[in-house]
C-alpha cells in the first residue's frame, strides 16, 4: 500500500507522499521539521493545529489543506487520517486504510506528555511505520517533572552566582516545551529570535507558555532560550557571564555533552525513548513494521527476534540529528 | 559512594580547571579518610590491575538488561565507553543504597582476584541492583579500570593541597614512588611538611612545553643552556639509603629491567638522585630507539640482548645531592654537581652542552638533529629551579620539524569518549603502482568543526564496512605529519612511522596528488 520510492514514501492507491524530500503533487506532512517538509510542492495537507507552523516555514503563497485529527478523507478508495503523534505542536500520524488493511506512518513521535501539543494516539494497523531516533536501549527517559526540576535548579544556581542561563534547545517544539515547562516566577526569560519566531504560532495557537522578552538588556540570572547553531556564534560571547546548557535526548550521552563543551546537559527528549518505541510497536498491533530514521537497523533486528516481520527502511528524515532533537 | 560518584559526575560535567579543583577539595574536605585515599588513588591513575575482563562485565550486563549480545556492540558505537554503556543498558534498579566506597573497592572488588567467575558475577549483578545510575557508572569505571575523567595528577595535588594545607610542591612529592591507598597513608599525605620522604621516592619531574614563538625571543643566548632531546626513556635514577632505584616518568620501578643502571648506582654517592633519559647506546652513541623497544619486549634478559642493547642513562640534572634536595638551585649549580658525580661511570653519560655563540648557529646545529638520531634541542634557563610538572618559561623543547606526507582517506571509524559517534579514526593510504595501500592511522589535528565536516562525508561516502570500519570514496587528502620513520614487517606498507597526526586537510589537493611509497621510502633512514 505504501512504497518507498525516490521521492519518499508514496501511496500508490491515493497517489499522495507522506513527508517526501523533493517536490510532488500531493504531500500529506506530518509535522514541521525540516527533513520532513520540503518545499515546493502542489499540495500540502497536514493537520490543523499544525497548518500554522508548516505555512511559517515554506511561504504565505503554498497551497495547504488542513484536516482535523480523527476525521478521515476519502481518496480514491483511500481512507487517510491523521492522529496525534505527541512531537511537537499539530504533528500527526498518518493512517491509511484500504479494503480493510491498514498502515500507520507514525512520522517523528513520544509517549510523554508534552503541555505544548496534543498527546500521542495509539492506532491499531497491520503495518506500522516507525521512527528509530532513539532507537537503542541505551536511550531511557527520566520523567519529565524531574527533568524540569533539575532545570530549575540550574538556573537558580547560576542566578546565584550572577550568570544568565543559556539553555540550547531545539526552536521548533522543544524550545516551547521548556517555555511552558520551568519555573517561570523564578525570573525573566528571554528568548532568540528564531525561537521567538515559532512561539509567536504557539501562543497564536493558545499554548500557555511563559512570557518572553528579546536577548537585550540585563541578563544575569536570566533565562536564556536559544537553538543549538546558537552556540558557536559571536551572539554567545555577546551575553557575558553564562552557564551553557542543551536539552536533548542526545544528553543521555556524556560523549556528547563534552563534545559540545557544554557546563549542562538535559535529558529532554521529543522522541519516544526505547522503551516507549516498543510500547508503541506493541500497542499498534502491527504484525509488520518497517523501521525509519537513527537506529533503525538495530530496531529492526531486535523486532525480528521477537518474531515480527520488520524492515529498515532507508529514507532522508535525518538532519543534523544531534542538533534536531 | 554516592559522594564519589557525584564527584565523578561534577568533574565530567565541567571543563574549568577551578570547578573541577572546587569539586575535589570539597570532596577531600568532607569524605572520611579511608574514601578519599582511594578517590585520589583512582583520579591519579593508581588502579588496582584489572580484576575482571570487560567481555565478562558486559555479558552480564546484557544478561541482567535481557539484551542480545550484538546489542552491546551497537550501543557502544553510539555511547563510546564501555562503562556507560553498561550503566546505561541495566535496567533501573529497584533500590539505592550509599555504601563507603572503600567498601566497596576492599570488600566488593579487590578480594574478586580470588574468586571464581560465578561468584564474581553474582557480586558484581548484586552491586549493579542496588545502586542508581551514577554509581553504577563509578563503580563499572573502577571496574573497567579506564578512569580518565580530563583530571590531570597536578589538578589533584592542588586540590589535596587546598584542602589540607600542606605546600603543593610536598603533596606532589609525597604522591610518587610506591605506596598503598591505606587510612595511613592518608594521614601522611596531610601531615604538616615534615622531610618524611620514603628512601625509594623519585621527585616530580619537571616536564618542559615546546617553543612557542621564535627562539630569538628568548632574549641573550648566553642566559641559556643547549642540549640535545633525547628520544629515551625519561627516568630518576635514586641511590638512597645504599639502595639504587631507576623509576620511570609513568612511575614504574624499571631497576630490574637495566641492570647496567643498577650497577652504576651502586658507585653514585648515598642521596643522589640523576634526571635523565634511558638510552640504547653503543661506541659512544644512541642506536634507533626502536632497538630499545626490542629490548623493552623482552621477558629474559639474555646476555644477547644485553651485548646487543646495551643502556646507558644520559644524565643531565642533580635533583638531590648529598641527601639534600638541590632542586631550587640554579641548574648551572645542579649542572656542575652532576660532571662531578657522573664522571668515571660507564653506564652515565653526561649529556654534552651544545655550544653556540648565537641563536643562528644553534638553528645550523639543530639540523643535525635526524643524523645524531636526537628530537631536536632542550633549551633551560641557566638560573632556572628544577620545577614540578609541565610549567612554561625556564625549559623549552625546540623540536625539528616533523616529516610530512600527502595521504588518502581509506578507512574510518567511530571513536571513544567523547569523540563517540562521531568518526575520527582514520586509516590512510598513500599510491604503490595504482593502488592505495593502507600508511598509517591517525587521530588528532582537526578541529572540531573538521571532524564534523569529515563525519558528514564518510557518512555520504561509505562503500562498505568491516564492523565498524567503513570503507570510505578514496577522496579526502590530508597531510600528514610524523616524528620517525622505519622499517617494518608487520605494516602492509613496509613502513612504521612515529606519533602520526593530521597537520593540514588538503582540500586543493585530489587523491591523485597524494605521494606514493616511493617518495616515503626515501625518508627511510640509511
Amino acid at each position: 500500500m505504501v512504497s518507498l520510492t525516490e521521492r519518499g514514501l508514496y501511496c500508490t492507491a491515493g497517489d499522495f507522499y507522506i513527508d517526501p524530500w523533493e517536490p510532488v503533487e500531493r504531500a500529506v506532512i506530518t509535522h514541521a521539521h525540516s527533513d520532513h517538509l520540503h518545499a515546493g510542492s502542489r499540495l500540502y495537507i497536514t493537520s490543523a493545529a499544525g497548518a500554522p507552523v508548516v505555512r511559517t516555514r515554506i511561504g504565505a503563497e503554498a497551497s495547504i489543506e488542513s484536516v482535523s485529527f480523527g476525521e478521515p478523507f476519502t481518496r480514491d478508495g483511500v481512507r487517510v487520517s491523521l492522529h496525534p503523534a505527541g512531537h511537537i505542536l499539530g504533528s500527526g500520524q498518518v493512517r491509511i486504510e484500504r479494503g480493510g488493511e491498514v498502515w500507520v506512518v507514525s512520522g517523528d513521535y513520544k509517549l510523554d506528555p508534552d503541555a505544548t501539543c496534543a498527546p500521542f494516539e495509539s492506532v491499531r494497523c497491520h503495518t506500522f511505520v516507525t521512527e528509530c531516533t532513539f532507537g537503542l536501549p541505551v536511550f531511557r527517559w527520566r520523567p519529565q517533572a524531574e527533568v524540569f526540576t533539575q532545570i530549575n535548579a540550574w538556573w537558580r544556581a547560576n542566578r546565584e552566582a550572577g550568570k544568565a542561563s543559556v539553555l540550547f534547545s531545539y526552536p521548533l517544539g522543544k524550545a516551547q516545551r521548556i517555555l511552558a515547562g520551568v519555573d517561570a516566577s523564578m525570573g525573566p526569560i528571554h528568548a532568540h529570535g528564531s525561537v521567538e519566531r515559532y512561539t509567536a504560532i504557539y501562543r497564536e495557537a493558545g499554548v500557555p507558555m511563559a512570557a518572553t522578552l528579546p536577548v537585550t538588556g540585563q541578563l544575569a540570572g536570566a533565562l536564556i532560550v536559544a537553538p543549538p547553531l546558537a552556540r558557536t556564534t559571536a551572539w554567545l560571547r555577546k551575553l557575558g557571564p553564562v552557564s551553557a546548557a542543551m536539552a536533548s535526548g542526545w544528553m543521555r550521552i556524556r560523549g556528547t555533552r563534552r563534545r559540545l563543551s557544554l557546563d549542562r546537559g538535559f535529558v529532554l527528549s521529543d522522541h519516544a525513548d526505547w522503551p516507549g518505541l516498543m510500547s508503541a510497536i506493541e500497542s499498534s498491533g502491527a504484525t509488520q513494521v518497517w523501521t525509519t530514521h537513527g537506529y533503525r537497523d538495530a530496531v529492526a533486528r531486535w523486532l525480528q527476534e521477537k518474531g515480527l516481520e520488520a524492515r529498515s527502511v532507508e529514507t532522508r528524515y535525518q538532519g543534523d540529528a544531534q542538533e534536531e532533537d | 559512594m554516592k559522594a564519589f560518584a557525584d564527584l565523578y559526575a561534577a568533574l565530567d560535567a565541567t571543563t574549568k580547571t577551578n570547578e573541577k579543583i572546587e569539586a575535589l577539595t570539597q570532596y577531600l574536605k568532607t569524605a572520611p579518610s579511608e574514601d578519599a585515599i582511594w578517590g585520589i588513588a583512582f583520579l591519579i591513575g593508581r588502579r588496582p590491575k584489572r580484576l575482571i575482563e570487560s567481555r565478562k562485565l558486559a555479558q552480564w550486563a546484557l544478561e541482567e538488561a535481557r539484551m542480545p549480545e550484538w546489542m552491546f556492540g551497537e550501543c557502544y558505537s553510539a555511547v563510546g565507553d564501555f562503562a556507560e554503556v553498561m550503566a546505561l543498558l541495566l535496567p533501573p534498579a529497584a533500590t539505592s543504597t550509599d555504601l563507603p566506597l572503600h567498601y566497596w573497592v576492599e570488600q566488593r572488588m579487590l578480594p574478586m582476584r580470588e574468586w571464581d567467575d560465578g561468584a564474581r558475577r553474582d557480586s558484581i549483578i548484586a552491586a549493579w541492583r542496588q545502586m542508581d545510575e551514577r554509581q553504577r557508572f563509578a563503580w563499572n569505571k573502577l571496574l573497567t579500570g579506564e578512569f580518565r575523567v580530563g583530571v590531570s595528577q597536578n589538578l589533584v595535588v592542588r586540590a589535596i593541597a587546598q584542602a589540607s594545607g600542606v605546600d603543593a610542591n610536598v603533596i606532589a612529592h609525597r604522591l610518587m614512588g610506591d605506596w598503598q591507598p591505606t587510612p595511613e597513608f592518608a594521614r601522611e599525605l596531610l601531615a604538616p611538611d615534615a622531610q618524611d620522604a620514603d628512601i625509594s621516592r623519585p621527585y616530580p619531574f619537571f616536564l618542559a612545553y615546546p617553543l612557542e614563538g621564535a627562539v630569538e625571543e628568548l632574549g641573550d643566548i648566553r642566559e641559556w643552556q643547549a642540549e640535545w632531546k633525547w628520544d629515551g626513556i625519561r627516568a630518576q635514577l635514586i641511590r638512597r639509603g645504599w639502595r639504587t632505584f631507576l623509576w620511570s616518568r609513568g612511575e614504574e620501578l624499571i631497576t630490574d629491567r637495566f641492570p647496567e643502571l643498577d650497577a652504576a648506582g651502586a658507585l653514585l654517592p648515598e642521596g643522589t638522585v640523576i634526571d635523565g633519559e634511558v638510552m640504547p647506546w653503543k661506541a659512544g652513541e644512541p642506536l634507533p630507539f626502536a632497538q630499545m623497544q626490542r629490548r623493552i619486549g623482552r621477558k629474559e634478559l639474555t646476555p644477547k640482548i644485553l651485548a646487543d642493547v646495551p643502556a646507558v642513562l644520559v644524565s643531565y640534572d642533580l635533583l638531590e645531592a648529598d641527601g639534600e634536595d638541590v632542586r631550587e638551585r640554579p641548574l648551572e649549580w645542579r649542572r656542575a654537581r652532576l660532571e662531578q658525580v657522573v664522571a668515571g661511570k660507564a653506564a652515565l653519560v653526561l649529556s654534552p652542552v651544545v655550544e653556540a655563540a648565537s641563536w643562528a648557529e644553534l638553528a645550523a646545529l639543530r639540523e643535525q638533529s635526524r643524523a645524531r638520531r636526537v628530537e631536536g634541542l632542550m633549551l633551560k634557563r641557566r638560573g632556572s629551579p628544577y620545577r614540578v610538572g609541565r610549567r612554561r618559561g625556564d625549559w623549552w623543547k625546540w623540536k625539528i620539524d616533523p616529516y610530512s606526507v600527502d595521504a588518502v582517506l581509506i578507512y574510518a571509524q567511530p571513536g571513544n569518549g567523547r569523540r563517540a559517534s562521531l568518526f575520527t579514526d582514520y586509516t590512510f593510504g598513500v599510491w604503490d603502482k595504482g593502488e592505495l595501500v593502507p600508511f598509517a592511522k591517525a587521530y588528532s589535528g582537526l578541529t572540531d568543526e573538521e571532524i564534523r565536516e569529515v563525519d558528514g562525508f564518510v557518512r555520504r561516502n561509505t562503500i562498505r564496512t568491516f564492523g565498524p570500519v567503513h570503507v570510505v570514496k578514496p577522496e579526502l587528502v590530508f597531510e600528514l605529519a610524523f616524528e620517525g620513520i622505519q622499517k617494518s614487517s608487520r605494516h602492509k606498507s613496509g613502513i612504521a612511522v612515529r606519533f602520526p597526526r593530521m597537520a593540514k586537510w588538503r582540500k586543493d589537493k585530489k587523491a591523485e596528488d597524494a605521494d606514493t611509497i616511493e617518495t616515503i621510502r626515501a625518508l627511510l633512514p640509511k
